[in-house]
């Protein structure tokens, strides 16, 4: 029996039958393009002249001085071609679609950020391009579904269960058993079956390269902390993976804790799930004692998801990163204070990870760094932390 | 306790599905009784699931009204062991691996056999990953029934050697429902299952007409039919028990013609 695309105990590749020879194309394909020079010199120029890598390293001098620590550098993909990290993983993948003389991409999308790079990849590589959202997020995202739709693509709005991004992910999943000839589900985030944790993460990963690389060139040696967000665990795993083997470099997810991990309004999976088996993957989930899935819940549509990434279960359960819970509350605050501080208004995902950069800097001395990565930029999110400080304004 | 074998003994098998819990358990217990005495052969029971992947949006919404109505997997294993002494066709659940691990593997094939269950259906766990059940469920006497899709092609021959109880036969691409059409050459699946084992094939997604059960049982073993019993469910409510018996009866007849 193989046990494919596990980290430890976590991961595999629980689908439908019908949906097996689809996961193998894919796996298949990956194998065969990913170390191949043509391949990787197309998907190069891409990331450096269309999405405008590398991204910058920059050093946020008032809010280091404002807090009293430790040195803060801001990761910035918010500076990316479609505003968030979603695109370094979305190229890759479309551009293996093409290669697999597929014509047709569908994803699903949350915050609707994922949606809008499959859109924007798909225009740019002629593709076909579907795009499912949940109900409640097309109304909390509303901007964002019609840029899609600007790009091209067709926003499906899911109305089964939750209406947010684990239906998403269901209706992706039962579109895709239905039509898989020409098409390929390009997945958002590090989750779902082998091979997608391990495909996402590696078109990630630059992340965490340029990080590196960029840090030797600052400071000549290796941040003391790395900092991201964490709803599936993408823009989390592209940061902290080539650290992975740098014990002295401290890894921190931070999870949305809604209202807080207390109440039953969070998507705290680390600090609040158990383990499971679902959307193709053995992880953590939020669930009850039969195994029906929590709706969860956090004002970040990025982030409100009920599982994460099984690489992320695992270095949970290895003790090699460590995950936090911020609430809705301290990742508003955090959206307001870079907004003043730095004139960097970033996504609320990505809010979540400066919010406990807040709370850990003052921690720690002034010669030690931490790294935050701003996943994304939040001019998406105006509206909907308008209307949570009372303010009506419509998009 | 019945094996899931006796169902095709001599005959074509007809495989009613429902949700556990739908619109209650009361309905279900009563369902399964009129069902057999309709002439169903084996008996499929899904246990409702918050997020089912594999199906369409009848099952989907049987599954929200059975949990809206608050079945647990504990409640539906006490609904089956009540009438299971009414009950001499083989049953077997229909659910997702999460209901399962995260109920206890151990635990959860212990209340199987207490409830006299013949086998369960995991349609998110395939081929490469039943090591994940296949020594609990042998341990504890409970058949792992595996499935063949339209896309298995080369994996059919892999899958049908181990498999157990029955093979599943999947008619058509993307999730259960009604289709006014199967398109799939059922009978070249079925041969290539034929070259490696004589283990009962049947056919399931997309059948709600008796004809379209005759002619999948002409090429099978048997026909299973779920989305259409669960919308007469839908539609009848706590009244559905006659009209499910009826229809029962006549997809029966349809089968037994083929």
């Amino acid at each position: 029996m193989s046990r494919k695309g596990r980290f430890g105990q976590y991961g595999g590749q629980f689908v439908p039958e019908t949906l097996m020879n689809a996961v193998n194309e894919v796996e298949e394909a990956y194998e065969k393009y990913k170390n191949d020079p043509e391949f990787n010199r197309e998907l190069d120029d891409l990331l450096k002249n269309y999405a405008g890598r590398p991204s910058l390293l920059y050093e946020a001098k008032k809010m280091t001085r404002d807090l009293g620590g430790a040195k803060i550098y801001l990761k910035r993909e918010d500076l990316n071609h479609t505003g968030a990290h979603k695109i370094n993983n979305v190229l890759g993948q479309v551009l293996l679609a093409k290669k697999m003389g597929k014509t047709r991409v569908i994803a699903e999308t949350g915050a609707g950020q994922h949606g809008v790079a499959t859109a924007t990849a798909a225009a740019l590589m002629d593709m076909e391009c579907e795009i499912y959202m949940g109900k409640e997020d097309t109304d909390r995202q509303a901007l964002n579904v019609y840029r899609m739709e600007l790009l091209g693509a067709k926003v499906h709005p899911v109305t089964t269960g939750t209406m947010t991004l684990k239906d998403a992910v269901n209706e992706t999943m039962r579109e895709w058993a239905s039509r898989m000839d020409d098409t390929l589900y390009v997945l958002g985030s590090v989750m779902g079956p082998h091979p997608f944790p391990t495909i996402v993460r590696d078109f990630q990963k630059v992340i965490g390269k340029e990080i590196k690389e960029q840090m030797l060139e600052k400071e000549g040696r290796l941040p003391d902390a790395v900092i991201a967000c964490v709803g599936g665990g993408s823009n989390a795993m592209g940061a902290f993976y080539e650290f992975i083997p740098d014990q002295e470099v401290q890894l921190i997810g931070c999870e949305a804790a809604g209202l807080g991990v207390d109440t039953e309004k969070h998507a705290a999976t680390v600090a609040r799930g158990t383990e499971g088996i679902f959307h193709g993957m053995k992880s953590l989930f939020c669930q009850n004692e039969d195994g029906q899935i929590a709706p969860v819940y956090s004002i970040s549509a990025g982030l409100d998801y009920p599982g994460i990434g099984p690489e992320h279960a695992m270095l949970a359960a290895e003790g090699r990163a460590q995950y936090v819970p911020i609430t809705d509350e301290e990742a508003v605050a955090a959206f307001e204070y870079l907004s003043r501080m730095e004139g960097i208004i970033p996504a609320v995902e990505s809010a979540h990870a400066v919010a406990y950069a807040r709370k850990l800097a003052p921690t720690m001395p002034k010669d030690k760094i931490i790294v935050v990565n701003i996943s994304g930029r939040g001019d998406k999110d105006v509206a909907a932390i308008a209307r949570y400080r009372g303010v009506e304004i419509y998009e | 306790m019945n094996k899931i074998c006796e169902a095709f003994e001599n005959k074509k098998a007809f495989i009613p599905f429902i949700t556990g819990g739908d619109p209650s358990l009361k309905v279900t217990q009563e369902l399964l009784v009129a069902m057999q005495e309709a002439g169903a052969d084996l008996i499929e029971i899904g246990i409702p699931f918050s997020d089912p992947i594999a199906e369409g949006p009848v099952i989907q919404e049987a599954d929200e009204r059975a949990l809206r109505g608050g079945c647990t997997t504990d409640q539906l294993f006490d609904a089956v062991k009540e009438v299971r002494d009414q009950i001499h066709v083989p049953l077997v659940f229909m659910t997702y691996i999460n209901a399962i691990y995260t109920y206890g593997r151990e635990r959860f094939m212990k209340r199987c056999v207490e409830c006299g269950m013949a086998g369960v259906i995991v349609p998110d766990m395939p081929y490469e990953e039943k090591g994940e059940l296949a020594d609990v469920c042998r341990e504890y006497g409970i058949e792992l029934v595996s499935l063949i899709a339209p896309t298995s092609e080369e994996r059919i021959q892999m899958i049908a050697k181990e498999a157990e109880g029955f093979l599943y036969c999947v008619s058509s691409l993307g999730v259960t429902g009604v289709r006014s059409e199967i398109t799939t050459n059922i009978k070249e699946m079925i041969d290539k299952v034929r070259e490696v084992t004589d283990i009962p094939c049947a056919v399931g997604f997309g059948i709600s007409t008796p004809q379209q059960a005759k002619e999948m049982a002409a090429a099978s073993d048997g026909a299973i039919v779920g989305s259409a019993i669960v919308r007469i469910i839908a539609e009848h409510g706590e009244e559905c028990v006659p009209y499910v018996a009826e229809y029962v009866k006549s997809m029966k007849e349809a089968v037994m013609e083929a």
